[in-house]
């Protein structure tokens, strides 16, 4: 340290410099803090106005029946009936039956161009596959009312073919650029390290893959499925094309259906404000609320768990 | 050539290594003795880990390479047409500069080898994670938390728990590329004694930037300089009576 003199009249100065650095960082952390806080504070607001909306109707009619019954018919002459049991079940079919279908192929495409695609193609094949994630919902409901509809009937002889497969296979096509991107990134970000230690005791690439970088790529992975499923879940104009909106119980993926955020878009312009019927289509974005949260809550638990074992980091 | 009593373990004749159009190695002819320790040394860039590199063919993952001549183990060519790479990599296991655990558990580390090659029977599985920790001067410190995961340990920890994961799948020989330069003088020392010991069982050849280094672990030192081959002779005699001037030049400290 040599040639600072201790009793330098500048220390003063630099004794303020440091405040108003302080103070500075103060502020931003606050503005961080603030920001948080407006989104929770969101979070609140729409829960509790899906609740207090809803609750004329959850007062009227028995809880049992919400959920236990299948049939829903708010505007009978003889008797209403609000069991929303058909539509929770037809919801989670729909986006389930897409989950099926797009998580192997998005997980597998996204191996294929992080892992084994020349650069050339992966430059070429991702825009191209992330490009499908900007077709409107309207569009691809379209295409589900005439071309695959039409297709899937002639195939299983099901009606017109807008049932429960039809809205799966769109919202598969509607979530797999999510889950392709986001896991590709993850899988890209897994250090060559761990890859060549793996290669350098004798695994094959599919071994490497299969037990190491997908491994080490899981909560980008994990958190690629949760974004395709809530997009699969809260997907409301395509399941209403193509999904021939029968509120019943479904009995097969041949069935039409008709699901929650279809339910509440159908019927919203129609009813009486202020009706039980009004009402009761905010108990069920309520329910569709109470589900999203269920699976990213679940989804956190297990990150956190794959976390733990794989240790610190 | 070194002391002819010994076994040849590895031969490479007139081999060289192009990264594009680049020729990163130029006609590297040497003999690596069965259980000794081999140092490769060189200033940055002289080939040294290119070469090392190649005997277990690591150089295959990066694109646009090339070889030219013959790398022998046990009489074949390992860049022949139906040579098994996974097979090869299992004989020839690597050590990286920086230590590279898998995100998994101590056990799970040691025993991925094991299990990639197929062997199902837990407690053989578990026999030889002992054994392959004890070899690598693990075992006392772990033995506790088998089931913790890896990253929790000290770099020094770390290396020589990819140590004991190369030594797991029992390979002829163990190739260290800078396996201490990251670690701290008690960690390298204690590196340094494991490759004492582990060359009684196996055949060790180590990239090393330290000079000093080079010449407490190793039996033979072969000196490079511009991807060439510039000498190669016992240890104690590159470092007291080296035949060429590059090689004073370097070990004295003149350049490099």
């Amino acid at each position: 340290m040599e040639g600072v003199n201790v009793d330098n009249p500048q220390s003063a100065g630099i004794g303020r410099v440091r405040a108003w650095r302080r103070f500075r960082e103060k502020a931003i952390e606050t503005f961080f803090l603030a920001n948080g806080l407006f989104a929770v504070l969101v979070l609140l607001a729409i829960f509790s106005m899906l609740f207090t909306e809803g609750w004329p109707a959850l007062k009227r009619v028995p809880f049992g029946e919400w959920v236990m019954s299948t049939e829903w018919d708010p505007t009978s002459p003889v008797r209403e009936s609000y069991g929303i049991l058909a539509l929770i079940v037809s919801t989670l079919m729909v986006s389930i039956g897409a989950l099926i279908l797009a998580v192997p192929l998005g997980i597998a495409c996204a191996a294929y161009i992080a892992d084994v695609a020349p650069a050339r193609v992966r430059e070429i094949v991702k825009p191209v596959i992330e490009i499908l994630a900007g077709i409107p919902s309207v569009v691809v409901g379209f295409f589900g009312l005439v071309v695959l509809g039409p297709l899937l009937a002639k195939a299983f002889h099901a009606g017109n073919g807008l049932n429960g497969v039809n809205g799966s296979i769109l919202l598969a096509v509607m979530a797999l650029p999510t889950i392709m991107s986001v896991s590709e990134d993850a899988i890209v970000s897994v250090p060559q390290e761990l890859k060549n230690a793996s290669l350098a005791l004798g695994a094959t690439r599919w071994q490497t893959l299969m037990r190491v970088t997908l491994p080490a790529a899981l909560s980008g992975i994990v958190a690629s499925v949760m974004l395709g499923m809530g997009r699969a879940i809260g997907e409301t104009m395509t399941v209403l094309m193509a999904c021939g909106n029968a509120p019943a119980m479904p009995h097969s993926f041949l069935d039409p259906v008709r699901t929650m955020t279809a339910t509440i878009a159908i019927e919203l312009g129609e009813t009486v404000q202020g009706s039980t019927h009004f009402h009761s289509l905010f108990v069920i974005a309520f329910f569709l609320f109470l589900m999203t949260f269920a699976v990213n809550l679940v989804s956190d638990i297990i990150l956190q768990r794959v976390r733990k074992r794989m240790g610190g980091a | 050539m070194p002391n002819p009593t010994n076994h040849i373990e590895l031969v490479t004749r007139d081999f060289s290594f192009y990264y594009g159009d680049f020729r990163a190695l130029t006609s590297i002819s040497m003999d690596v003795e069965r259980n000794r320790v081999t140092a490769f040394i060189g200033p940055s860039g002289c080939g040294k880990s290119t070469f090392l590199r190649s005997l277990n063919r690591m150089n295959d993952i990066i694109p646009g390479t090339r070889v030219e001549g013959k790398v022998l183990l046990g009489g074949v060519d390992i860049y022949g047409k139906d040579v098994d790479v996974v097979d090869l990599r299992r004989k020839v296991g690597m050590v990286f500069q920086k230590s590279n655990p898998f995100p998994k558990s101590i056990f799970d580390n040691v025993a991925y080898g094991l299990r990639i090659h197929g062997e199902r029977n837990p407690s053989a599985v578990a026999q030889r994670v002992e054994e392959s920790l004890r070899a690598a001067a693990l075992w006392n410190e772990v033995k506790d938390r088998l089931d913790k995961s890896a990253l929790d340990l000290s770099g020094g920890q770390q290396q020589r728990l990819c140590i004991a994961r190369a030594l797991a799948v029992k390979p002829e020989i163990v190739l260290m590329d800078e396996p201490a330069s990251a670690l701290d003088p008690l960690a390298t020392q204690k590196i340094e004694e494991l490759i004492f010991e582990l060359k009684k069982e196996y055949t060790i050849i180590i990239v090393t930037h330290n000079m000093q280094q080079a010449a407490r672990v190793s039996d033979a030192t072969a000196f490079f300089y511009l991807g060439e081959l510039v000498e190669f002779d016992e240890t104690k005699k590159i470092f007291t009576n080296p035949k060429e001037k590059k090689t004073e030049d370097y070990i004295t400290g003149r350049f490099g």
